[in-house]
């Protein structure tokens, strides 16, 4: 590539076998898929040993890609920007276009690789006993081993084409996977109604990348000698000064409504909750930790566009601001009224996607990445301990009023491994999830939008309440229903019949038993995470100073010029490596004759006393949460228990939020029918009474015309005429009659007889 | 350049084919004849259009093919309905169409 070998001039960057064949990542599963598709079934682990073998090679490859990406950066001076390694192959060309397919590393594809590659690896442990005798287990690893094949491809890929290719390989595995139950109708629904969410979406990364392309294929081509799909062009086009405005206004839009369906904003948020239908590990995997983040990570890799597109750090905030606010504060109220545990844990998850969104549109790009990061360990942690505790306390039921509680005394892994995750989620001091949203929430102070700030504020306490209440209710109080074992006299008639995400198939090896901690497969995946969860958010520890910013050296782009476009010559307008530094900001201020990949953002300065007030409404939430779900659930306190039957405005809310905000109405009744009710409607009554109208007029005067030419014309003049030929014809159908002989064969002879004579005679004309 | 061999062979396909429609009996293997014919002219389109350097000449060629499958599936279909109907697929004793 000629972007690398001229920034070599200036410094030359390290690189290795990792870095260099990092395409090998997604490679390793989507082999490992095609081996479990043929020969899963005929192995003594049902394909799930392929699944995790390669699962663990991916993982292998991802963190030799983080320790030598971490050497470049280390082997670049002060204020240099790192090139991604990148390397192409053609693919496909056709009319002059090459399409070019290829990885990209840099700090932000390294890291989400380590977090998919680590996150799969131990979700396909844990399901070799969660879903141990299940009727589709080998395809379950299939699935669960192509998704992630789609997910890296994504993450590593160079241009848009291959970065659409995984986007779409996520979302059919995410169908596949939400409907891995397909006998339960709820599951099959729930797992359309993800996929045509999804695809709503879809439409819009389509839209955007072709208006990127035909906008930003000239300058790219000609200034860094790549098409219109690359990423790393696109960003150096979008931050060049060169784009109309309004071009990429619209290719953000366009680009972002996909990320919103992706990544469950708001308002296409609905199918997430509903892909809880899905086993287990694959809401832990797909729907909470990697897939979703697929549209936080789009805006996070075409940053430049979106901030030019958006005028990101422009007054007055912005549309992904917007969507990522109101995201956070919704979802966060719908988890209050879930009584389903993975419901609670799906709307915490699209509250906290929406803290993704709300920091990349507010120019907190790194902390946003930083959260996709810390957030992935706690909340797979999260779900895996909801899975454990259904797996092996409550019977295959995830219904946290009628069948859990008090399970603390029999699962002490699972609920040491959800509180400690529960913690990092509400964002308390040495835990992850502080470093993280902290931080984008004082980014988002910092960089003057206070409105917005108070409302991640909000968010935090509304995060802290609703895990309160999740966590009291299944480990605290007394055991109720399945946790109690209840269910052994039950079990007949409960089996298999309750509404909807009950990972009830397949196997049973564990009834007549009360509540126990689950096996080793099961826990020890918790515990590593619950490890991460308590940890990982070190890696950026702002409050520590400068030297424990490690994520912020090895991750962020570095905001530098790196080359001039000289337009004085079709022979000179090759790039030219940059002497020393340049001192113009990329971003905003660009300078017209300048290429950089990523746009100049400041970091808050970190405070103590900001800190303390955010953790004072984390654990004011935690502590009215408790006092309430004590009053409310073990105290059976007679002024709150029924208080939303009795309070009107309380009960309209509560409606409300029990509905969800009636958008699936909307969707379902309104937007759905309305296209097959009232069109079609319309549709018929116009064909009734206009269309046939109009017809019964023409064909009546056609009807009088035609029976006056009948007589005079057709009569007379034609017939004649006709009666003539036909005369004629009979004639000459005499003479050829023996040619008509019926056989086919002798048909085609004649066919290429005169085809034959035809060439002869078209030969020698033109000779 | 190697053009020649291309159409040299795509001649011999079709001389081939022609020979299997206007000779054979089954209409099974007229029908495969045919396909040979289509191939023939595939290996022209794609032989002139590796030639000239455009790109019109392949994308005939996949048309061609797409179209050619339909055929074969219509023509299948007929043949099926034919034998239901007269317990053969010999073409020499279809002949209604007898002027």
């Amino acid at each position: 590539m000629s972007v690398v070998a001229a920034s070599e001039v200036l410094n030359p960057l390290s690189s290795g076998w990792f870095l260099e064949n990092s395409w090998l990542i997604p490679i390793i599963p989507a082999v490992g898929f095609a081996l479990i598709i043929f020969f899963g079934k005929r192995l003594p682990m049902k394909g799930s040993e392929i699944g995790v073998i390669s699962m663990v090679a991916s993982l292998g490859m991802s963190a030799g890609s983080a320790y030598q990406w971490i050497q470049r950066v280390g082997s670049a001076a002060e204020g240099q920007f790192v090139e991604p390694v990148i390397r192409t192959w053609n693919w496909w060309q056709i009319g002059g276009v090459n399409l070019t397919i290829g990885q990209s590393i840099d700090g932000l594809a390294v890291t989400i690789l380590v977090v998919v590659a680590f996150i799969s690896t131990l979700v396909q442990l844990y399901s070799i006993e969660y879903l141990h005798g299940d009727r589709r287990y080998t395809h379950f690893f299939a699935a669960l081993t192509l998704f992630s094949a789609g997910m890296l491809a994504m993450v590593i890929a160079e241009d848009m084409i291959l970065f659409i290719l995984g986007w779409e390989i996520m979302g059919l595995c995410s169908f596949m996977l939400i409907g891995h139950w397909w006998e339960e109708g709820a599951n099959s629904r729930a797992a359309l109604k993800a996929f045509f969410t999804v695809r709503t979406g879809d439409m819009g990364l389509l839209v955007g990348v072709a208006i990127l392309y035909f906008a930003s294929n000239e300058w790219t081509t000609e200034n860094l000698g790549v098409s219109g799909f690359s990423i790393n062009g696109i960003s150096a086009w979008a931050l060049s000064g060169e784009p109309n405005s309004t071009v990429i206004l619209m290719a953000s839009i366009a680009l972002f409504i996909a990320a919103i369906g992706k990544s469950g904003q708001f308002p296409l948020h609905t199918w997430l909750p509903d892909a809880m239908a899905g086993p287990t590990p694959v809401s832990s995997l797909l729907h909470s930790s990697t897939m979703v983040v697929a549209g936080v990570f789009l805006v996070a890799r075409l940053y430049p566009v979106f901030f030019e597109g958006f005028d990101i750090l422009g007054a007055g905030g912005n549309l992904i601001m917007v969507i990522g606010a109101i995201t956070i504060v919704i979802a966060a109220a719908l988890a209050f009224v879930q009584a389903d545990i993975k419901k609670v844990l799906a709307y915490s998850t699209v509250s906290q996607l929406g803290y993704m969104m709300l920091g990349l549109g507010a120019g907190a790009w790194l902390p946003a990445v930083f959260h996709i990061f810390t957030h992935a360990f706690f909340k797979a942690c999260l779900f895996l301990g909801a899975g454990s505790i259904s797996h092996s306390a409550s019977h295959h039921s995830f219904d946290m009023r009628k069948d859990m509680g008090g399970l603390r005394k029999y699962m002490p892994i699972t609920f040491t491994t959800w509180v400690i995750s529960t913690l990092a989620l509400c964002g308390v001091f040495p835990f992850s999830g502080f470093f993280s949203k902290d931080e984008i929430i004082d980014n988002v102070g910092n960089n003057g939008y206070t409105m917005f700030m108070v409302i991640g504020l909000v968010g935090a306490f509304l995060t802290a309440a609703y895990m309160t209440r999740a966590t009291y209710l299944t480990f605290f109080g007394e055991a109720r229903g399945a946790a109690a074992g209840q269910h052994e006299t039950e079990h007949a008639s409960d089996h298999g019949h309750d509404d909807h995400g009950h990972d009830d198939h397949g196997h049973d090896a564990h009834d007549g038993h009360g509540p126990r901690e689950s096996g080793p497969l099961i826990t020890i995946p918790l515990m590593i995470l619950a490890v991460l969860a308590l940890s990982s958010g070190f890696l950026n520890a702002t409050p520590f100073g400068k030297s424990w910013e490690k994520l912020k050296d090895w991750v962020e782009p570095r905001a530098a010029v790196v080359m001039e476009v000289h337009a004085s010559g079709p022979g000179e307008s090759r790039i030219r490596a940059e002497e020393g530094h340049h001192s113009s900001p990329c971003g905003s201020e660009t300078p017209k004759e300048g290429v950089c990949f990523a746009p100049q953002l400041e970091h808050a300065k970190f405070k103590w006393s900001k800190a303390l007030l955010s953790l004072a409404i984390v654990f004011a939430g935690i502590a009215l949460s408790w006092l309430l779900s004590v009053a409310l659930y073990t105290k059976k306190n007679a002024k709150l228990v029924g208080l939303t039957s009795r309070n009107k405005v309380l009960g309209a809310g509560y409606r409300l939020l029990a509905n969800k905000y009636y958008l699936d109405a909307l969707y379902e009744q309104v937007i759905v029918r309305s296209v097959a009710g009232p069109i079609s409607r319309a549709a018929y009554w116009f064909n009734q009474n206009i269309l046939d109208g109009v017809l019964h007029g023409v064909s009546r005067t056609t009807r009088s015309v035609s029976s006056w030419t009948y007589r005079n014309i057709d009569q007379r003049v034609v017939d004649e005429a006709v009666n003539a030929s036909g005369r004629a014809t009979k004639g000459a159908g005499g003479v050829v009659q023996p040619v008509q002989s019926g056989k086919v064969s002798q048909y085609g002879a004649l066919l290429f007889a005169a085809a034959s004579v035809v060439a002869l005679v078209l030969v020698i004309v033109n000779t | 350049m190697l053009v020649n061999q291309f159409l040299i062979l795509a001649a011999i396909l079709f001389a081939i084919g022609v020979y299997g429609v206007v000779a054979r009996r089954n209409a099974v293997l007229v029908l495969m004849s045919i396909e040979l014919i289509l191939n023939a002219v595939n290996l022209n389109l794609v032989a002139f259009a590796m030639r000239s350097g455009s790109a019109d000449g392949h994308t005939f060629a996949l048309y061609v093919i797409a179209v050619a499958a339909a055929e074969v599936g219509v023509g299948l279909g007929l043949v099926l309905l034919i034998f239901r109907n007269r317990r053969t697929i010999a073409l020499d004793e279809l002949s209604e169409m007898k002027g």
